[in-house]
């Protein structure tokens, strides 16, 4: 050992690498991993059910369209934001989202609870294109959804896929998939799926 | 929190603190045995190291920090299940349903907890509600007269309603335009209330199967001739034949219904457009108009005051 000790982890890049890869997993293991283990965060609210057939398939159009780079689905708990968009999310909203899709950027607005906020006509119109109902936005037109049909073919491994990571879907869900989702439109599925959104804490009082 | 994953995190965060204190004095002392100032024994093409000691304007900082750490652990929840002395936090958890979400905030309101959120809300009720409260104690025909409540409603409007009704409420196809006197379900200011509070579900049926396209054009002739449009006499006479399937919502008139939401088919108002096209698109495929019901997500007090707008719309007087 040198005249300084600090001298030490300078030199030596396999030590330096450890001590620095322990500082930094610090912050992890402090702030993520304790929430890996709490009921808040793996138990859903009373309301939650699994996504249909054809709501799972719009969730992947939501995604595969990248509507997640612009609309966030995480309700923070501030007045101004709970008055524009309802009851702040709840993490047992969230434990069967494979993966979670809350987002961190808000070009449009918060999508957390936008079901039944607006009619399947409206989201149709909209998602062809948004400036027929809101001129001044600046969403881009999904047109083709409505020209493209979903074969199913692979609904129903998407299914057992999630029932893997805990979603309760049953025997006859899965069996049922392909023919839910067969000659159905992709708007169809992505309007499905928007209109979940959020409405299983509504139900739970119901 | 289980007491483990609490305990988890106290130790590993208090440890960490300890860990860097410990850091942070090794490197203010000088284990170097060269002066504060003077050349190191270390040089790199020409470029010599000096030994000079962290600034003391940042360790001072460093200690200020620690400092601020131990107080905010102290009085904010930060270690595992320990609420802080404050008994302060952001919002509830733990919740399951709205009701849960109520009795959580009554809760932590008995218990003196101060939830960021619930103060935030309470605040904000104690200054508006009772201005909503009084709104609510006027009937609609006299708040449609008061400019204050129309302000009110008008930002309740552009933020909730104006996506499918434009900013200047005057519609679009498939959206009901609020300021022309025509109504699906009936202007008055009970019905206007009703129609937000619980959501309206239009339905036209599709008649594609039942009438042949010929059939279609001619009804959709007579249709337009019912708004003293000139259309095809011929048509419009086979036209009329079928449309006793029509009346039995719009009536035999075609004035329409307001307790089905059938529309007036008689004042060249057209919800879905009105050209022979369009009314034939209907004809063929049906419409299913959709109002969202509002009562869970506003509240009966604001609905109030947007009726009130909404009413101020088409009222001339």
């Amino acid at each position: 050992m040198s005249r300084f000790k600090h001298e030490f982890v300078e030199k030596n890049l396999g030590w330096l690498s450890i001590f620095m890869i322990i500082a930094v997993s610090i912050g992890g293991l402090v702030e993520i991993t304790p929430l890996l283990f709490q009921n808040q965060t793996n138990e859903p609210i009373k309301g939650l059910k699994p996504y249909t057939a054809l709501e799972l398939e719009g969730r992947d159009i939501y995604i595969r369209e990248g509507c997640n780079n612009c609309h966030s689905q995480m309700i923070r708990p501030f007045r101004a934001e709970t008055e524009r968009y309802g009851h702040y999310s709840l993490a047992g909203e969230h434990v069967w989202e494979f993966p979670h899709l809350w987002g961190s950027k808000r070009t449009g607005p918060d999508l957390a609870r936008v079901g039944g906020r607006y009619s399947d006509e409206w989201h149709y119109v909209h998602l062809m294109n948004p400036r027929n109902v809101v001129p001044e936005s600046n969403m881009p037109a999904f047109p083709w959804l409505d020209e493209n049909k979903l074969t199913g073919e692979k609904t129903a491994k998407k299914m057992e896929v999630m029932r893997s990571l805990g979603v309760p879907y049953t025997d006859e869900d899965i069996a049922g998939a392909k023919e839910a989702v067969q000659g159905e439109t992709e708007m169809d599925a992505l309007i499905a799926y928007l209109q979940s959104l959020g409405t299983a804490l509504q139900q739970a009082d119901k | 929190m289980s007491s483990f994953w609490s305990a988890w995190i106290i130790v590993l965060t208090l440890a960490t603190l300890v860990v860097l204190i410990w850091l942070l004095r090794c490197n203010m002392k000088n284990y170097t045995h060269i002066e504060e100032g003077q050349e190191m024994d270390h040089e790199f093409d020409g470029i010599v190291e000096m030994n000079n000691p962290l600034p003391k304007w940042w360790t001072y900082l460093f200690w200020a920090c620690f400092v601020w750490g131990f107080i905010y652990l102290a009085l904010y929840p930060g270690l595992g299940n320990f609420q802080g002395l404050l008994g302060w936090k952001s919002s509830n958890q733990d919740i399951q349903s709205l009701e849960e979400s109520r009795q959580a905030m009554q809760a932590s309101q008995d218990n003196g907890m101060i939830v960021e959120y619930d103060r935030a809300v309470r605040d904000a009720e104690e200054k508006y509600g009772p201005i909503f409260e009084a709104y609510a104690q006027q009937p609609v025909e006299e708040l449609a007269h008061n400019e204050d409540a129309l302000d009110v409603g008008q930002r309740l409007f552009l933020q909730n309603c104006a996506q499918c009704h434009g900013s200047n409420a005057m519609g679009g196809q498939g959206f009901p335009n609020l300021t022309d006197n025509d109504w699906l379900y009936g202007g008055s200011p009970e019905a206007i209330k009703t129609t937000l509070l619980q959501g309206r579900q239009g339905n036209m049926p599709a008649f594609g199967e039942q009438f042949s396209d010929k059939q279609i054009t001619e009804l959709a002739n007579y249709v337009a001739s019912l708004s003293g449009r000139d259309r095809d006499p011929d048509l419009v006479e086979a036209g009329k034949a079928n449309f006793a399937v029509c009346s039995a919502c719009h009536g035999a008139d075609g004035k329409g219904n307001q307790q089905l939401g059938a529309p007036n088919l008689t004042d060249n108002v057209w919800l879905y457009g009105g050209s022979i096209n369009k009314i034939e698109e209907t004809l063929k495929h049906g419409r299913n108009g959709v109002m969202p019901a509002w009562k869970d997500i506003l509240g009966e007090d604001k609905i109030h005051v947007i009726s009130a707008y909404v009413y101020s719309l088409s009222d001339d007087e």
